[in-house]
């Protein structure tokens, strides 16, 4: 019992001391003649460039800004929207917060974003790619300022496409996807698949490069949105199966893979060609082992090389008594300087037209040419308007493309999942 | 039999080292991962001891996230926790193991039916309240909650436990002259030692695990624990930076591992052999 005794001391007095340096948990300050208006910013950065950038801009603002001090808080991906929802319902939302395009249709329609439409300035407005507002405005409102971008490439073993003989394609001349096709089958040998696709949820990455051949998936996305499946929204999972299934060059265990979960397999040479997002570039820089050689190659091209992106955004937070503030604090963070280290911190693309001109944006060897090159094909990718979408996706497609990529259902089958079960939850979300 | 016994013992012991390996893999493997370099990491075939030992996680561990901080006050939150259910539920448990009236046992049944709400269903009300209070976002309300959340099954364990002690033992105390509440504290309380251990590790434990109430409730940086702390070296899509997060999760696990072995020295039985006649 004297362990007990001790331990139950030194609790209350750590509770003391608790109560004594406890937040009361206001919600900025008042900005009143005397003190400086107080703002909180929540990031979700999580790389350390990334964190680091985040961190600098933040103080450098501050030292400038004497009359606007920002708090930096850390959120974390995976539970952000929980989060926020809870946050803003019970009014101690930060004022500004980092999160994605996909979501801000839903907090707009619950009241729980500013419009930034009459703040903004010109010169943010046109410095950032019109594809990239795109992702943002709903009915003309404008909910948030998007900043990063992924789009999708394919990176090769360099060693052995060399070996192969595989003429590489370039930012001009880019794989199409028969092109793409062909030279799996020729870099597929008895020890190695020719491709990877991982597709542990395959649902975005279709739905987006679906955009290659025209497809929409939905029909009147921003209106009475229905799930539709003809032949091109087809056609991009039907050519990833038949390359697992019938030509056999692409391997069928990318079906319950994330694309981090394919690097081992990669690096040992059991996979020659990886699609997948700019992001994984950090990856292969950070784990490839000494002497493995990787290049990134160009986006596929379809009926074009357009790509359906969603955007990763600053918004500001309905219940902020700073509005002007908060977007003045956004438009420096988003400068096209403090883009650029973004962006690098991500390896992701900058929205500014002018960040992505930095030499830092464009080097050769790490890639970063081939994935500016892919921001002029970005486009808003039309499911970001259909409202409950992300139920149909996590409901409905993610099961159904997983399904159909393990070969136990047929393409037919698939169409059937995607727009008459879809279209239940769908309906839902329109009465 | 006899020349039976050393091979039973001996499986008897292989059993035990087994099980012991068995227990103790997913920390060798938390330690080998955090020492190992990302390269090796991504290897096809993994490696059980680190070709090349860099303690550069830790660095980056330690410098990106506030692991210290968030150390000291998951210990704080985690202990005050413990020590406020296990006070709380010593004299409930004692009322309801020993006064068996109506309201006890309609009690007890309560204690049974708060066990079924999900906690999602109660994390916005909780929430609410809490700011209503003025707790949101502080230390005290995160322990108000973990101290709620845990009393009814470690009630439900003590009241086991003071079911077992004879009350013969009372009996004997107070013909001796000793009042209730000395009886309680001198008698009862030391026979409870391993019942109250228990309770006091579970509760410690659930406080320094848990990570919804905590993402909720608390939002400035220097109050946040442990498992908010740790779930950043995770990001979007869920790639995890698994080197410092190994490396972070091996310095967090030390506190609560020191813990344990102070405390489980007490989870003793037997102190009740030959207290009374039967």
């Amino acid at each position: 019992m004297r362990v007990f005794k001790a331990a139950a001391a030194v609790t209350a007095a750590g509770l003391v001391l608790a109560a004594c340096g406890s937040d009361d948990g206001g919600d900025g300050g008042s900005g009143s003649a005397d003190e400086p208006v107080e703002l909180t910013f929540q990031t979700l950065a999580w790389q350390t460039a990334s964190i680091k950038a985040n961190e600098q801009i933040v103080k450098t603002w501050n030292e400038e800004n004497p009359d606007i001090q920002v708090e930096l808080l850390q959120g974390d991906w995976n539970n952000v929207h929980d989060q926020l929802v809870t946050s803003f319902e019970g009014g101690t939302a930060p004022d500004v917060f980092h999160y994605e395009s996909t979501t801000l249709l839903d907090f707009s329609d619950r009241g729980n974003v500013l419009d930034l439409s009459e703040y903004l300035s010109d010169g943010i407005r046109e410095d950032i790619r019109q594809g990239a507002w795109d992702t943002v405005t709903y009915d003309d409102g404008v909910y948030g300022v998007p900043f990063l971008q992924e789009s999708q490439v394919v990176f090769a073993n360099k060693a052995v496409v060399d070996k192969a003989g595989i003429e590489l394609p370039t930012i001009e001349d880019p794989w199409t996807w028969d092109e793409f096709a062909a030279a799996a089958q020729k870099l597929t040998t008895e020890n190695r698949y020719g491709a990877v696709f991982p597709l542990k949820s395959p649902a975005n990455r279709v739905l987006n490069l679906g955009r290659n051949f025209g497809a929409d998936y939905f029909s009147d996305p921003s209106g009475d949105a229905k799930a539709v499946f003809g032949d091109a929204e087809a056609e991009v999972p039907q050519r990833i199966h038949e390359m697992i299934y019938t030509d056999e060059t692409a391997s069928p265990d990318g079906v319950g893979m994330s694309s981090s979960d394919a690097l081992p397999a990669f690096f040992d040479g059991q996979y020659a060609l990886l699609p997948g997002a700019i992001w994984l570039r950090q990856q292969l820089t950070e784990q490839a082992p000494d002497g493995f050689e990787w290049i990134t190659l160009p986006a596929l091209e379809g009926d074009s090389q357009q790509q359906g992106a969603v955007a990763q955004t600053l918004s500001v937070s309905a219940s902020t008594e700073h509005p002007e503030e908060a977007v003045q604090f956004i438009e420096y963070f988003l400068n096209a300087e403090n883009q650029v280290k973004l962006a690098a911190g991500d390896w992701l693309l900058p929205t500014s037209q002018e960040a992505a001109k930095s030499p830092r944006l464009n080097d050769e060897a790490t890639g970063w040419d081939v994935a500016t090159a892919t921001a002029d094909n970005l486009e808003m990718a039309p499911f970001q308007q259909v409202k409950g979408f992300e139920e149909w996706k996590s409901k409905i497609a993610n099961p159904a493309l997983q399904e159909y990529f393990s070969d136990e259902i047929s393409i037919e089958e698939l169409g059937t999942k995607l727009t008459e079960d879809g279209n239940e939850i769908l309906e839902r979300y329109q009465r | 039999m006899n020349r039976r016994r050393p091979a039973v013992t001996s499986l008897k012991y292989l059993a035990l080292v087994t099980y012991l390996i068995f227990l103790a893999f997913p920390l060798f493997w938390l330690i080998s991962t955090s020492l190992k370099t990302p390269q090796e990491i991504a290897l096809i075939d993994p490696t059980m001891i680190p070709r090349e030992i860099t303690f550069d996680n830790f660095t980056t561990a330690f410098s990106e996230q506030p692991i210290v901080r968030s150390i000291l006050n998951t210990t704080l939150v985690a202990g005050a926790s413990c020590v406020l259910t296990v006070l709380l539920s010593i004299p409930a448990a004692y009322v309801m193991a020993r006064y068996r009236s109506t309201l006890s046992r309609a009690t007890l049944v309560w204690v049974l039916l708060s066990q079924i709400f999900p906690f999602i269903l109660v994390i916005i009300p909780l929430f609410l309240l809490l700011r209503d209070f003025g707790l949101y976002d502080t230390y005290i309300g995160l322990i108000t909650v973990y101290v709620v959340w845990s009393m009814p099954f470690a009630l439900w364990m003590l009241r086991s436990y003071v079911a077992t002690i004879p009350y013969e033992l009372e009996e004997a105390a107070s013909m001796d002259g000793a009042s209730k509440a000395r009886t309680i504290k001198d008698i009862v309380a030391p026979l409870l030692a391993p019942g109250v251990v228990a309770a006091g590790l579970f509760a410690f434990v659930s406080a320094w695990n848990e990570f919804m109430f905590a993402l909720v409730l608390i939002r400035s940086p220097e109050q946040q624990t442990l498992s908010l702390t740790l779930v950043k070296f995770i990001g979007a899509e869920g790639v995890a930076r698994l080197g410092p997060l190994a490396a972070a999760s091996l310095v967090a696990t030390v506190p609560s591992l020191i813990f344990f072995a102070i405390m489980q020295r007490r989870l003793t039985g037997g102190l009740l052999g030959g207290a009374v006649k039967s």
